[in-house]
């Protein structure tokens, strides 16, 4: 959230510097922290997504004789005090807070796109009036309104995506804003429009694909804080509901009982660090690639 | 200057109307009602109730009539809490919420600031990189994982501070390092950048061959002109900790605000909801306002913007 501050383009010399260059990919495979992060963030989501496909127990499964045990051979993480799986629950909750955190930015990438896209291209009062909401918008307090439309939307897991991107599509908006306004200015979109083409191709063929490189790297950085933002509601008690888990739930119940059962926290609290830290890492090096402005 | 601030001010009722708008629908929108509890209330009662709260107008009348008590600064009771204004919880609630909020600032500007610059000024040494890697920590760890963390070693293990409340000093140790690490390590980040891009600059070179020494050139030359993004961050820190502290609060049941906010959008105590979140954006827009002119004080290229 707060990241987007320092990603506003400032008036931009060379406006076309948001298309993906040539070369790009040479320069990404040398960059070790893009590589490190990817490498490790794939492998906790291919865990997640495939893990729970080789083992018998489900995420609800409980075992009330068991009760909570610390981790072992035949409970990795150990289990909860309903003698539910740890590892089980927390490959679950990875799942179903990366499927959160990948669909809520794909509704802001879209709602951004294309609202940054038609405010920059029409430019003059329909733009002055599209990003003056934006600014009436930025001013509401985040997190607030998110949890009134959570409790709105019913606490299911599909809205919960819906209600995040719904509110976090801003800062993409204002991008692509100021990127198409430069391009919109450009000698090759009075060639284009002299030829005769319309304007939904020029904004299609010839304005979104040189505003790419920024797009790419705040939805990059956007998923992080998607993530963190599920798993904030879900710590609330306002997301996603037990016996279905996310890492935010998960952490909740190890909060909650963390003198008796640590590891039940700190087993998730990995998991979930450890996939903001290297999404953050995939950012960070993917905007030293993409973004020549710094 | 006065121009600035009056036009800001005037962009506030806008942005104030629609929250008003969007959170009194919003919060009608949503299933259930703040009476709908454990105990089945008969029909009759339910309509007297909902009569004495006027939710029995049509939406529309209900709607302007908040609007015009809330200009004249009647929230309204809470119609949940029986026998409390809505005034009277916030006046309750924010000062703790204020407190964690200002202790909170305290410890990001302490560890983030000396943080960044070290690690800016010592750049070639190995401790450096040390320094921004807890940096990242704090970024990568939120607080309802740091807080948790934090009671485990120094509450449970360590016995030092008491897991809840917010009766004694001690107890505001805890809360304000879990809200604070997040914006020291960001203002570590910011403070960094800005005075790596400062020792670049030609005056940082004159003061140099001045022949001053490196501590005064840091302190008295360089300092200043490195915090600029710093400052430029406290309006969004102001709202950040605003926000973040609803988590705090939940973690170590702080009796502030933000738990207010929650069980009222949880239990539909719909004036309670309306009356915070008017709260919290009037908040938030003067606290943006203030830091814009903060910044304007201290940077007077931005003064004519």
């Amino acid at each position: 959230m707060s990241e987007a501050s320092t990603l506003i383009p400032a008036k931009d010399k060379n406006p076309t510097a948001g298309a993906l260059q040539p070369g790009v990919w040479r320069r990404l495979r040398a960059n070790r922290a893009v590589f490190i992060g990817g490498g490790i963030f794939v492998f906790i989501a291919l865990l997640c997504l495939l893990g729970p496909f080789f083992f018998q127990t489900s995420y609800q499964d409980t075992n009330l004789d068991l009760g909570a045990t610390p981790p072992s051979a035949t409970h990795w993480f150990g289990t909860d005090d309903l003698g539910r799986d740890l590892f089980i629950r927390t490959l679950y909750g990875g799942r179903i807070s990366m499927a959160v955190g990948f669909a809520a930015t794909a509704v802001s990438l879209v709602i951004g796109l294309g609202y940054g896209l038609l405010a920059g291209y029409a430019g003059g009062r329909t733009d002055a009036f599209m990003m003056r909401a934006v600014d009436v918008l930025y001013a509401l307090p985040f997190l607030v309104i998110v949890i009134l439309l959570t409790v709105v939307l019913g606490r299911s897991v599909l809205l919960l995506f819906l209600a995040i991107g719904l509110v976090e599509w801003l800062t993409m908006a204002r991008i692509v804003r100021g990127q198409v306004r430069a391009l919109k200015q450009q000698t090759f979109v009075d060639a284009a429009l002299a030829c005769g083409a319309w304007h939904g191709r020029i904004i299609v063929r010839h304005i979104l694909p040189n505003t790419l490189a920024p797009v790419i790297v705040y939805t990059t950085l956007t998923i992080p804080s998607v993530i963190l933002l599920e798993s904030v509601l879900s710590f609330l008690g306002l997301g996603v509901q037990p016996p279905m888990s996310s890492w935010g739930v998960l952490i909740n119940e190890g909060a909650e009982k963390l003198d008796v059962y640590p590891w039940m926290l700190i087993f998730p609290a990995i998991f979930f660090s450890a996939t903001l830290l290297t999404l953050n890492f995939i950012g960070d090096g993917l905007r030293d690639v993409l973004d020549p402005r710094d | 200057m006065l121009g600035f601030i009056s036009r800001r001010l005037l962009q506030a009722i806008p942005t104030l109307f629609v929250i008003a708008t969007l959170t009194f629908f919003l919060i009608r929108l949503a299933p259930g009602g703040p009476f709908d509890g454990e105990v089945e209330i008969p029909d009759e009662v339910r309509e007297r109730i909902e009569a004495h709260y006027g939710l029995d107008r049509p939406i529309i009348v209900q709607y302007f009539s908040y609007l015009g008590n809330a200009l004249r600064g009647n929230l309204g009771p809470s119609t949940l809490q029986v026998g409390w204004d809505v005034h009277e919880l916030i006046a309750q609630g924010f000062p703790v919420s204020l407190e964690l909020g200002l202790w909170a600032m305290v410890v990001a500007f302490a560890i983030g600031i000396p943080v960044g610059i070290l690690a800016a000024v010592y750049r070639h040494r190995s401790y450096a990189h040390w320094l921004m890697g807890f940096a990242m920590i704090g970024v990568c760890l939120p607080s309802f994982v740091f807080g948790p963390l934090l009671l485990l070693v120094f509450s449970s293990y360590l016995g030092f501070f008491n897991p809840l409340g917010w009766e004694h000093a001690s107890d505001r140790v805890l809360p304000a390092l879990t809200l604070g690490m997040f914006f020291a390590a960001y203002i570590a980040r910011l403070a960094r950048s800005g005075m790596l891009e400062v020792l670049q600059q030609d005056y940082i070179r004159t003061a140099r061959a001045k022949g001053l020494s490196e501590r005064i050139i840091i302190i008295r030359h360089a300092t200043r002109t490195a915090l600029y993004p710093v400052v430029a961050f406290l309006g969004p820190a102001f709202a950040g900790v605003i926000s973040g502290s609803f988590v705090v609060e939940s973690i170590f049941f702080i009796p502030g605000l933000g738990t207010f906010f929650v069980n009222a959008a949880l239990n539909r105590d719909y004036t309670l909801v309306l009356g915070t979140v008017l709260f919290y954006a009037v908040l938030i827009l003067s606290l943006n306002l203030l830091a814009d002119l903060i910044q304007a004080w201290l940077q007077p290229k931005t003064r004519d913007v």
